[in-house]
């Protein structure tokens, strides 16, 4: 589904990403584990388009979707839920939920979605009309989930959506991704609780900076003594 | 001096502040959304009244009758202005938006003395004279007119901002760029749109100005300046405080009409200015940062 090949990313001088290649299967989970500055969410913007890679390709269901701009590859369905979760402060519940359904793939099916968001999410729904930066972490977080799910994505990026969470908070995140996957929807997911992700995803990938060390299956990268010692500290 | 004309004077200020608002309310919109200073406000004012003048000696067309041919033929200028010339200097030091956008000034000052010449010209419709009677208070027909318009003009700006798609995701630009891409909206068309709405309400002030004042060349600067100061006193990117600002600002004018001279109408809304910054800098609506 999607193909990234030999990316390279630069910030000014420095190097972001160095020829990092990562495959996403149809209907997957894959996770994408390394420590702060590892180039993760380097690499979840530059296939978001938010920033514009020097070298490699992505591809995205066969097309080549390289150097495109956010809006045009948000619209052939990867969708984003990022980092600091990015909602709209002073704009209303309702209103960031809409704001997710600007891209011509989400306009036609808004309202009912926005239904759809309220029923996953019955908090949102009690404060549709307050203005998000009123909510709490895990209010913002649920919105951000819901405002990326108004854009009908094929695939979401969750840029450490556990960050800053209570534990509780956390499980029903993590609960909330593997409900959409089971519902079709490809994720990848950049996490710095490596031990949750691991477990949930079937592929993964470790980014040491910018370049991928380590890649496979989950389950083995699980077990594999490297991983457990620089990341799950065992 | 009796009450009632003290009363017809103050609301004539109030009036011609309106038509301030206006134009401050385009300032406000394009630096709080774009966080570029249009520093050739005043001077697409000018145009904006040469414009209505033209129009208004060449076609006979009342000023509010060819607003929206003014406002829509600036409204394609800004939208082209923020695409080919202001784009690239978004990411720049804001010194270089300054040289960038004083060069439009220049440019247009020079360009209006080219075609028109340094002289006043004014519009002078034939109710130019005529006032409505509230009782003893006599109120300027042309001054009523030109605010009323103005206000269905800035009502309009602010209900596309709260109703309509666009208008939302303008505001979404603004507040959250990075969850604007997030999102997928497509930023330097909404920016070029926000540029656009922006230069069409100082359009749409401009051709009401025209009714009212007599324009020159010269003028330009000097509205730049006006603007600045309203939406300092209203606080900056706040659309409420530019509207507000507008009209303290029109009444402090016709109060220096009043107390000492009106050609020293400049001292007292800079003198407000700088009772502004000294106690309450965020200005009349602005956040504190």
């Amino acid at each position: 589904m999607l193909t990234v090949e030999g990316l390279e990313l630069y910030y000014g001088d420095a190097k972001a990403l160095d020829g990092v290649s990562v495959a996403v299967e149809d209907g997957e989970i894959v996770a994408i584990v390394g420590a702060n500055g590892a180039g993760k969410s380097s690499l979840i913007r530059a296939i978001a388009g938010i920033e514009t890679p020097a070298a490699g390709t992505v591809r995205f269901d066969g097309e080549d979707i390289t150097g495109w701009p956010s809006y045009r590859v948000c619209d052939r369905g990867i969708g984003q839920v990022a980092e600091g979760r990015q909602i709209f402060p002073n704009m209303t519940v309702r209103e960031n939920l809409e704001m997710g359904a600007v891209i011509p793939r989400g306009r036609a099916r808004c309202d009912e979605t926005v239904e759809d968001v309220f029923a996953m999410f019955p908090r949102l729904r009690e404060r549709e009309g307050q203005a998000a930066g009123t909510l709490s972490g895990g209010e913002q977080q649920m919105l951000a989930i819901g405002r990326c799910l108004m854009g009908q994505p094929k695939l979401i990026m969750f840029d450490e959506p556990s960050l800053g969470l209570a534990p509780a908070l956390v499980a029903e995140v993590f609960e909330t991704i593997r409900t959409l996957n089971a519902a079709g929807t490809t994720v990848i997911l950049v996490e710095q609780n490596v031990a949750m992700s691991l477990r949930m995803a079937r592929h993964a990938y470790v980014l040491e900076n910018g370049r991928i060390v380590l890649s496979g299956l989950a389950e083995d990268l699980l077990d594999d003594d490297g991983v457990r010692q620089a990341y799950l500290g065992l | 001096m009796t009450w009632d004309t003290v009363a017809s004077i103050l609301i004539g200020g109030a009036l011609t502040g309106l038509v301030y608002s206006l134009m401050a309310l385009g300032l406000s919109v394009i630096f709080g959304v774009i966080r570029v200073v249009n520093f050739a406000h005043g001077e697409m004012m000018t145009l904006a009244m040469f414009a209505g003048v033209f129009l208004f000696t060449g076609g006979g067309l009342d000023p509010i009758l060819s607003l929206p041919i003014v406002a829509g033929t600036l409204f394609i200028l800004g939208y082209a202005l923020q695409r080919r010339l202001v784009e690239p200097f978004i990411a720049r030091p804001e010194h270089e938006q300054f040289i960038l956008l004083l060069a439009v000034a220049i440019l247009l000052v020079n360009g209006l003395l080219l075609a028109f010449g340094p002289d006043a010209r004014s519009v002078t419709v034939d109710y130019a004279f005529d006032s409505f009677e509230l009782g003893p208070i006599f109120i300027d027909k042309v001054k009523a007119y030109a605010a009323g318009v103005g206000v269905l003009v800035a009502a309009g700006l602010l209900m596309f901002f709260r109703y309509t798609r666009t208008g939302k995701a303008i505001r979404a630009c603004s507040d959250n760029l990075m969850g604007a891409q997030v999102v997928g909206l497509n930023i330097r068309r909404l920016y070029a749109l926000t540029f656009g709405l922006g230069v069409a309400c100082v359009g749409a002030a401009g051709c009401l100005l025209s009714l009212l004042v007599d324009v020159t060349p010269m003028l330009g600067p000097e509205l730049t300046l006006l603007a600045f100061v309203i939406v300092i006193i209203g606080g900056l990117g706040s659309m409420m405080g530019a509207l507000l600002g507008g009209i303290v600002v029109g009444l402090s004018e016709a109060l220096a009409g009043l107390l000492i001279v009106p050609s020293m109408k400049s001292m007292f809304s800079f003198g407000l200015l700088i009772l502004i910054l000294a106690f309450r800098p965020q200005g009349l609506f602005g956040k504190r940062t």
